[in-house]
Formats: structure tokens, C-alpha cells, sequence
């Protein structure tokens, strides 16, 4: 198991590698739209939670969640349901 | 922006070319990694270091050379009750090896073809992506107006101290601004609080030039020096940021 950052705000720049783990692309210049108040934020921007279990993504408007991804046991769970539509760079 | 070099980021072992101590509590390692394909100014890799018995610990650090270095540099502050930073600062030695991947993130990056007016602001060690930006810009040659304010505790705290004297006596349009926030020598002259309004108000491009900001550094004074410039007028798509936490160990 990989220990990230304990914990600690951080912002979308600290999980890219995290993110091309998943995604082929570079994903900090992504844009989400948040599910709950329709912010458009590019990765980079957004308050990411590093403090276990996982990493926890936040709009950086509402504060609704956006993301959470958790790693362990050789698996990923990806859970994308705070965003309506993520956007990146073919 | 697309990606650069091969699609899987995959992990490389560096090796430790170069220690340089920064501060005494911050430290550079240049290092040498096979088939690097290069970087931007602003990005960073991971570093993980494993145990004996395969217990991993990872952390994030900005690349604090220019693109143009034949070698790459990270720079890191000891924290003592940290995982990875107590290991390359005081236990690595020249020759070491340390696994890395990147260049990692395409957000907070500046690229010296970029003519707009440049303030870039730091605490501590949020300096480093800052300084692979003013080492690229020297680098490349150019001469975009660029200041830098940076804020440190004290003056022995100050990382690449003599560097930026010298890079900012070059008079090609960097101007270098400090404030000490804890203790200052005597005869100080920069400034000596945290970082605001009235120091923004001093240091930062008018807004009407439409200056590219990036600010890196402990989170609650990026989000200070973030929001207080939006306050200001200043362009919030325009200013980018990169917090360190309360540092990542």
C-alpha cells in the first residue's frame, strides 16, 4: 500500500501522478463541472483531502465532492458521481 | 496541453549527482535519470522510498531546475516528523539512487514563450516551481518583466539566497522582493511581516498590464495572497496556485 500525504489540504496539482496512475492524459489541466452548482474547475484548482481512507476531491465554489478515488488491494475505486462531465486533452 | 513522453508514467530510479544545502533545514538534490524526456517549469515528480520490509511512503515535489538543465533538481525541507523529506535531507549520499516518475501536472507550469508581465509569489519552500520558472527564464533568455515576492522566516531561511541576488543583478527585468516574517537581521531593509494588501499593492504589476500570477506555498497563505489579489481586481483566471499543505513530510 502507497501512504500519500497525511493529513493535508492540498489542491488538484498533488494528485496528478495519482490520476495518470488511472488516465493516460495529463489531467491537472482537465476541466470538471461540478454535479451540484455546475463550477467549471480545472484539476489543478480544486481542494483535494489527502487523509485516508483515499484521496477526497472538493468543488472549489460549493465544496460538494467531486471526486473520491481509493487504492488498495491492487484495486482502484473511482468514484466521479460529483461530476457531471470531465473534459481533457486528447 | 497534451501529454508529454510516453503515455505510462512509470517509475525511474535517479541517481543522486549533486547534494546542495540550501538552508539548514532545506536541501537540493540534482539528479541524473535515465531517459528523462524533459520537463516544464512549475511541474513535479513523486519520490517514493521503500523499506525493507516493502512498506512504501510517497510524497510530491516541484522540479526546481530549468527545462534547459542537462540534470534534473528537486528541492526539500526536512520535516522531523516526517516519512521521506528526513531521508534526502541528511541520510541521502551522493551516488544514492531514488525512484521517481514524472514530469507531473500541466496546470501550474510557465513557459518563457509566455510575454505577460510575471509575478510570482512564495512562502518557504513553495519556492522551488518558482525558481525552475526564473531559472527557465534566464535560461531562455528572456527578458519578460518578472517579479518575485518571497516570504521566509528568517534571512538564513532563505532558499537560493545568493542565486536570486545574483540572477536579479542581472538587471534583465527580475526584480527580487523579501519579507522575513519571523526574525530579520539587523540593517533589514525588505520587508518584515506576512504577506498583504498594502505589500501586494506595492510589489504586484498594476492590474491594466494583465500580469500571470503563480503563488506556491503553505495553503493558508496562498489562499491569503489568492484572494487578496482577486480583492484587488486582479483577474482570478489569471492567478494560479500551488499549496504545499502544511508541507508534505
Amino acid at each position: 500500500m502507497t501512504v500519500q500525504q497525511s493529513d493535508l489540504t492540498l489542491d488538484g496539482n498533488a494528485i496528478g501522478g495519482l490520476l495518470r496512475e488511472i488516465f493516460t492524459m495529463e489531467m491537472t489541466t482537465a476541466e470538471g463541472t461540478c454535479a451540484s452548482c455546475g463550477r467549471v474547475a480545472m484539476v489543478g484548482e480544486v481542494v483535494v483531502y489527502v487523509n485516508a481512507p483515499g484521496t477526497v476531491v472538493r468543488c472549489p465554489s460549493c465544496d460538494a465532492v467531486l471526486m473520491r478515488i481509493v487504492q488498495g488491494r491492487g484495486k482502484y475505486w473511482l468514484d466521479l458521481t460529483g461530476v457531471r462531465c470531465l473534459v481533457f486533452s486528447a | 496541453m497534451s501529454s508529454r513522453g510516453p503515455r505510462l508514467l512509470e517509475w525511474k530510479l535517479g541517481t543522486v549527482a549533486e547534494l546542495v544545502q540550501e538552508t539548514p533545514r532545506v536541501a537540493s538534490l540534482v539528479l541524473d535519470v535515465p531517459e528523462w524526456h524533459g520537463h516544464l517549469a512549475g511541474q513535479h515528480v513523486d519520490v517514493r522510498l521503500t523499506a525493507d520490509d516493502g512498506y512504501q511512503a510517497q510524497r510530491s515535489y516541484s522540479i526546481a531546475s530549468a527545462p534547459e538543465d542537462p540534470r534534473l533538481a528537486i528541492t526539500v525541507e526536512r520535516l522531523d516528523d516526517g516519512e521521506v523529506s528526513p531521508y534526502l535531507v541528511g541520510e541521502v549520499r551522493k551516488g544514492d539512487k531514488v525512484e521517481l516518475r514524472g514530469p507531473i501536472g500541466g496546470y501550474f507550469v510557465w513557459r518563457a514563450t509566455d510575454d505577460r508581465p510575471l509575478l510570482l509569489i512564495a512562502g518557504g519552500s513553495g519556492i522551488a516551481p518558482l525558481m525552475a520558472m526564473i531559472r527557465h527564464r534566464a535560461a531562455a533568455s528572456s527578458t519578460t518583466p518578472t517579479r518575485l515576492l518571497y516570504s521566509s522566516r528568517s534571512y538564513d531561511d532563505v532558499i537560493y539566497r545568493a542565486e536570486l541576488e545574483r540572477l536579479a543583478s542581472a538587471r534583465d527585468g527580475l526584480s527580487v522582493s523579501h519579507t522575513l516574517t519571523r526574525t530579520q537581521p539587523s540593517g533589514w531593509n525588505g520587508y518584515s511581516r506576512r504577506i498583504d494588501g498594502v505589500m501586494l499593492a506595492e510589489v504586484a504589476w498594476p492590474k491594466e498590464r494583465m500580469p500571470v500570477i503563480y503563488i506556491c506555498g503553505p495553503t493558508p497563505m496562498v489562499e491569503a495572497a489568492a484572494s487578496l489579489l482577486v480583492d484587488m481586481g486582479y483577474d482570478a483566471s489569471s492567478i494560479k496556485t500551488e499549496r504545499f499543505g502544511a508541507t508534505g513530510g
